[in-house]
């Protein structure tokens, strides 16, 4: 017999929703979180807009995260803080999972597993920008931790590069504690955050964001003093001549974030190149069986009312998991996709309520969704307007599909 | 006059066209009744939430998440934030513990966000 019927891994919204569901389905679970406290990265996000679609409220991401929290607590999920996964096996089906905490090394085994462990912003080695080294290059997030949760402030005066939805809320935030934000610079033609934030982030404190821009080059020595901005082309490469210097002391960097799967690549795991997560089927079981993955380590959403859906879909399934035989078809995202989650439908298993997450490759006007199962329509809905940034839902009925069908999502001009 | 102007009270975002005859609002592009209260207020008198943290006397938990409890004039918010930087708590707070009641006189409470978590 196992240790634990459910191992999650990570307890930010998408652990906690995943503990708690296999738990309210009788199982043995253990919550794992490196952190001393639950919450993950909701701790650090005081900003509201958090909840609505799960609450009808709009909270701030610490009040979403305590009302998940709270419920932990008071259920019989256990939790181990401050403690970290190295390892991972899988024997005889059984998962073997090692844990490293102040009380030494603890090896604890389990029928399924969930992984939520989020996803990690993209720092300034990954994107090439030349010149010193200086203090003063914070990610977006790293900037929210020192403000937010140490109270310290990192800027005085800075630029932030990239409009992803962290860096605006960085911009509101630094400028309400006194910092000058000169401006955004974004690399691609349009801004990758939501657009209410370019109003209420930008906008309403004359913030400047600059697109088809980027910062080519840092100047200081111990503290940065200055960067060079140079506006690019439409293959974003930087356009000669058009170099200016800015001076600042701070550079901030929101250029995407990268789902977290360390742990699910030393368990063979396929990724999908599109989402960087797990390809996985509508109960979020990845291509290792018993293996569950939710939340932003699934793919990077921009609602928590969605990662805390993923953790439920994920960790109830997991408490069902009982090694199944799976049957899978492909689901197949057309060309005009940057991304469709789920990659895989499992006939053998619940379908007539799939959740597809997609995003569109461009921004586009009046267009029809189209959803087939060998080549003929099953869904269609038409979007007034798709964005990149902004991830759209929609619930398709695939309970028909059989083992060799063919089901692709298609867009068109409506 | 006709204004566009992006509603801020859901992720949807929606574009809103406004039109102001006489102090009579007239809102399109909304996808809820929602949309059509912002934008009337956006126009007759703009108010925003606010959220920030406030000192703490624990140093292990040296800040606290609070917020508002409603909207208030956009042009109070700068007041505001000179008012919640004053602030130190002493007392460990849980989450939606009132800190000032009738904020600046506005109306609305500042209120913890968060507990004061010390482990």
């Amino acid at each position: 017999m196992t240790d634990f019927d459910v191992i999650v891994i990570g307890a930010g919204p998408a652990g906690l929703a995943a503990s708690l569901a296999a738990e309210k389905k009788g199982k043995r679970v253990l919550l794992v979180e490196r952190a001393a406290r639950m919450g993950g990265i909701l701790n650090q996000c005081i900003h509201d807009g958090f909840g609505l679609i799960r609450f009808g409220e709009k909270l701030s991401g610490c009040e979403y995260a305590n009302r998940y929290i709270n419920e932990v607590r008071a259920s019989k999920v256990e939790v181990s803080l401050l403690t970290f996964v190295t390892r991972i096996e899988k024997k005889d089906d059984i998962f073997h999972i090692t844990l490293v905490s102040r009380s030494g090394i603890r090896i604890v085994t389990s029928t399924a597993l969930v992984l939520s462990t989020g996803c990690r912003e993209r720092t300034a080695k990954q994107v090439s920008i030349q010149g010193t080294r200086p203090a003063g290059v914070f990610t977006a997030g790293s900037a929210q931790y020192y403000l937010n949760i140490l109270g310290e402030m990192p800027a005085k005066k800075c630029v932030i590069l990239g409009s992803g939805d962290i860096g605006l809320i960085m911009a509101r935030r630094l400028t309400l504690e006194g910092a000058e934000v000169i401006g955004v610079y974004e690399v691609k033609p349009t801004p990758s955050g939501l657009t209410r934030n370019i109003a209420q982030c930008l906008d309403d404190f004359d913030v400047p964001l600059h697109v088809s821009h980027t910062v080519t080059r840092l100047y200081g020595e111990s503290r940065l003093t200055a960067v060079e901005i140079a506006q690019v082309d439409e293959k974003m490469r930087p356009i000669a001549g058009t170099e200016q210097i800015v001076e600042c002391d701070t550079l901030i960097l929101s250029v995407g974030l990268i789902p977290e799967n360390e742990l699910a690549e030393t368990l063979d795991i396929e990724l999908d190149p599109k989402t960087k997560g797990p390809v996985c089927d509508q109960n979020y079981e990845t291509s290792q069986v018993g293996v569950f993955v939710c939340g932003n380590a699934l793919h990077v959403n921009d609602l928590v009312d969605y990662v805390s859906e993923s953790g439920d879909v994920a960790g109830s399934a997991a408490a069902d998991y009982c090694g199944r035989k799976r049957e899978l078809v492909d689901i197949i995202a057309g060309k005009d996709f940057a991304y469709a989650v789920p990659e895989k439908l499992d006939v053998n298993s619940e379908a007539s309520k799939t959740v597809v997450f997609f995003r569109s490759r461009d921004v586009r006007d009046k267009t029809e969704v189209d959803v087939l199962v060998n080549g003929e329509s099953v869904y269609k809905r038409k979007f007034m307007k798709l964005k990149p940034p902004e991830m759209e839902r929609i619930v398709v009925d695939f309970s028909r599909v059989k083992v060799g069908d063919r089901i692709s999502l298609e867009m068109w001009e409506a | 006059m006709v204004k566009e102007i992006i509603c801020i009270v859901c992720p949807n975002g929606c574009s809103l066209r406004t039109e102001k005859n006489d102090g009579e609002v007239t809102v399109t592009g909304n996808k809820c009744p929602k949309g059509e209260e912002y934008a009337k207020s956006e126009l007759l008198c703009p108010q925003r939430t606010l959220t920030s943290t406030v000192a703490t006397a624990f140093s292990e938990h040296p800040v606290l998440p609070v917020r508002i409890t409603g909207a208030i004039p956009k042009g109070e918010i700068k007041i505001a934030m000179l008012e919640i930087n004053k602030i130190i708590v002493d007392t460990k707070l849980k989450c939606g513990d009132v800190i000032v009641k009738n904020f600046m006189n506005l109306g609305v409470d500042l209120v913890a966000t968060d507990d004061v978590d010390i482990y």
